[in-house]
């Protein structure tokens, strides 16, 4: 059976344009705006990803250690993000959703566990930012078995070698980081350049669905629009802690703002 | 039951997966970190067989450095507390004043060799920052260091050397602004900049390359101690305790690390923080449960679901919730022993320690002459006691002042 990752995928090339993927943060701003947060961009996007919050990220900008800042002081735990993955998927049963986050949450948790907990609320895929190959072999075979994607990161750093080893056990997804950055760093490669790379990785299995992510935004998604899909995460943090502070609704708010994202890449 | 293989150096008792003992280290790291790491990696690896490196390191720690540093009898002490012979490997001595001096000079000699122009470290007491940032001017390198906006207000006298020496600090208001979200910060700066930084981390902490290049730096300490108690005693004393501070653990790893096929006893002391606090620095000796932190799994202070938890130390240097991979294992194989002494106990030694002797070692050392003061009496006059007095007290004279109402060296 093909995955709903594998089908929002597949919807998406019939309409020849990339996937909508966006990350929001489980518990930003309240738990309950975030889970109204998904099910009203959920709309737009083709993929939803779903951060749980940690507060020792290495690879997060200000803009996400923000928005997991938030969601910690509301007291997010995991037993509630996976509520919210239970809630939305009720309403939205076939609308992928992918959870991000760091590995300690999850050793903690117990990987098992983890996997039962992801299984029982509906999650489609993980994206687990330390946990890099091949160290994450192990706990990818056991994500397979569950029938959960684990997507594995890309970089320009990863090394040829690597990139072909990295695809060959990858599952339906594959995550290229557009530059060096921690997230919601300001594009400074060209997107010209960007995808150039991203062809080359491409090339090495053209029936991997690879999307780009970091330093997408309003102005930048556009000229990308040629991958297969396309995160926009920090954008739509930054829109939460800004309408918080003009005392403005950030559900309507990230409304308008990922509806706008998906008009440029139509 | 974990074993220590004998004849290998600690750095290398790791396995295949870079763990040691099978459970601590590692490499937890984003992506973009892999390849930064393995070429660090294979360039240390290939370096440290390389002699022409080896004198290099030798004549820098020799000219630079000013190696050995002293190894003394603390007699006044000794015969205050009337029990076992109590000694100091006087590290403070070092150029800069403290032992951090070695894995900054080391760091730069491998940006150097790497071609790089910039380096980036993290640094909690300040004194990793302050030799970085000497030890990149002398390497002509361009130096940022990462601090806690916690640490930059109370180690003034180390964020003031820094900025002497060209350096540019940036504060860091994340978190509980101390070394742990220095740490974090910086190796967000370095996902950024890895093509064109170099990146030392101030301790025996982070990716398993960083704790092996900062033991490797360290243990010059234990290269020179063994000699130095060859000449004074004409053999290892049948026994014999090295007690030094943990935090991160880099000055224990190199003040132990040639002892370590020997019958000395290791014992590692932590911050137990304020008296009476719940908060406290000590994860070995409070039983903290093993989590990733900085890329390395390690006993660390968390919450049930993994959250890093807050720590509390009088001591910069000592206030981090991890601890070295390094140390997890030593403990788990029984190698070495770890306690906790509180703020208030540290203070006590301190004040012990620099009013009848000529030493003043600063508050992190401090910790582990109260664990040797309290031991002392109960141990007979043969039994020898080795602190390492790791850094010196100038950086804490502020809060020494508070504390005690003066400082006097």
């Amino acid at each position: 059976m093909k995955s709903k990752i594998n089908l929002a995928f597949e919807i998406c090339k019939k309409e020849k344009r990339p996937a909508l993927i966006t990350y929001t943060v489980a518990g930003d701003n309240t738990k309950n705006n975030s889970l109204k947060i998904l099910n009203t961009i959920s709309k737009h996007a083709d993929i939803v990803e779903l951060g749980f919050p940690h507060n020792t990220p290495i690879a997060d900008g200000g803009q996400i250690q923000g928005s997991s800042h938030r969601a910690l002081k509301n007291g997010i735990k995991l037993k509630d993000v996976f509520q919210i993955v239970k809630k939305f998927k009720k309403s939205k049963p076939n609308k992928p959703l992918i959870l991000m986050g760091y590995y300690n949450l999850i050793y903690q948790y117990g990987e098992i566990n983890f996997l039962k907990s992801c299984k029982n609320s509906g999650v489609d895929g993980l994206i687990i930012v330390d946990l890099p190959y091949p160290e994450n072999k192990d706990f990818s075979k056991k994500c397979k078995k569950k029938s959960i994607n684990f997507i594995q990161l890309l970089s320009p750093t990863t090394s040829k070698d690597r990139v072909k080893k990295i695809i060959k056990d990858s599952h339906d997804m594959i995550y290229y980081i557009s530059m060096l950055s921690t997230t919601g760093g300001k594009l400074k490669v060209s997107p010209k350049n960007i995808l150039k790379n991203y062809n080359k990785i491409k090339k090495i299995n053209t029936k991997k669905n690879l999307v780009i992510g970091f330093g997408i935004t309003d102005k930048t998604i556009k000229s990308l629009k040629s991958a297969n899909g396309l995160v926009v995460g920090s954008m739509l943090c930054k829109t939460i802690t800004n309408s918080i502070k003009k005392r403005q609704n950030p559900v309507t708010k990230l409304d308008k703002l990922v509806y706008n994202l998906k008009r440029k890449i139509l | 039951m974990i074993k220590i293989r004998k004849g290998v150096p600690l750095i290398d008792q790791h396995d295949k997966d870079f763990l040691y003992g099978g459970k601590f280290g590692g490499n937890f790291i984003p992506e973009t970190l892999k390849k930064p790491i393995d070429d660090l990696a294979s360039l240390f690896s290939k370096l440290r067989k390389d002699k022409k490196f080896i004198e290099e390191r030798n004549h820098y720690f020799k000219t630079y450095i000013g190696v050995p540093t002293p190894f003394i009898k603390l007699e006044n002490l000794t015969n205050y507390l009337g029990g076992a012979q109590i000694y100091a490997k006087v590290v403070s001595e070092a150029n800069g004043g403290a032992h951090k001096i070695y894995n900054a000079t080391v760091h730069c000699l491998i940006a150097k060799k790497a071609g790089k122009k910039f380096i980036v470290g993290d640094t909690g007491a300040g004194y990793a920052g302050k030799m970085l940032s000497m030890a990149a001017k002398k390497f002509d390198l361009k130096c940022k260091i990462f601090m806690g906006a916690k640490d930059i207000k109370r180690q003034r006298p180390n964020v003031e050397a820094i900025k002497k020496n060209g350096a540019e600090i940036v504060p860091v208001y994340t978190g509980s602004q101390t070394l742990v979200d220095a740490v974090s910060e910086c190796m967000r700066y370095w996902v950024s900049n890895c093509d064109t930084t170099h990146m030392c981390v101030g301790s025996t902490v982070g990716p398993n390359i960083f704790i092996k290049i900062c033991a490797y730096s360290t243990a010059q300490i234990s290269r020179e101690l063994f000699k130095q108690v060859m000449e004074e005693f004409g053999k290892i004393p049948n026994k014999l305790k090295l007690i030094n501070c943990v935090g991160g653990g880099s000055s224990a790893a190199g003040f132990w690390n040639e002892f370590m096929d020997t019958h000395a006893e290791f014992i590692g002391v932590e911050a137990g923080g304020p008296k009476n606090s719940k908060l406290h620095a000590a994860p070995l000796t409070n039983g903290s449960k093993i989590g990733i932190l900085h890329g390395a799994a390690q006993y660390v202070i968390q919450d049930k679901e993994g959250q890093i938890g807050l720590t509390d130390s009088i001591s910069a240097g000592l206030d981090y919730p991890g601890i070295s991979p390094l140390h997890c294992f030593l403990k788990d194989a029984k190698r070495a022993k770890y306690t906790s002494a509180t703020d208030e106990d540290a203070l006590k030694a301190y004040k012990l320690v620099s009013e009848l002797e000529n030493i003043s070692p600063s508050l992190e050392p401090s910790h582990a002459f109260s664990e040797a003061i309290r031991i002392a009496p109960r141990l007979k006059s043969s039994e020898v006691i080795i602190v390492n007095s790791c850094g010196d007290s100038l950086k804490d004279k502020d809060i020494i002042k508070q504390k005690l109402g003066s400082y006097v060296r």
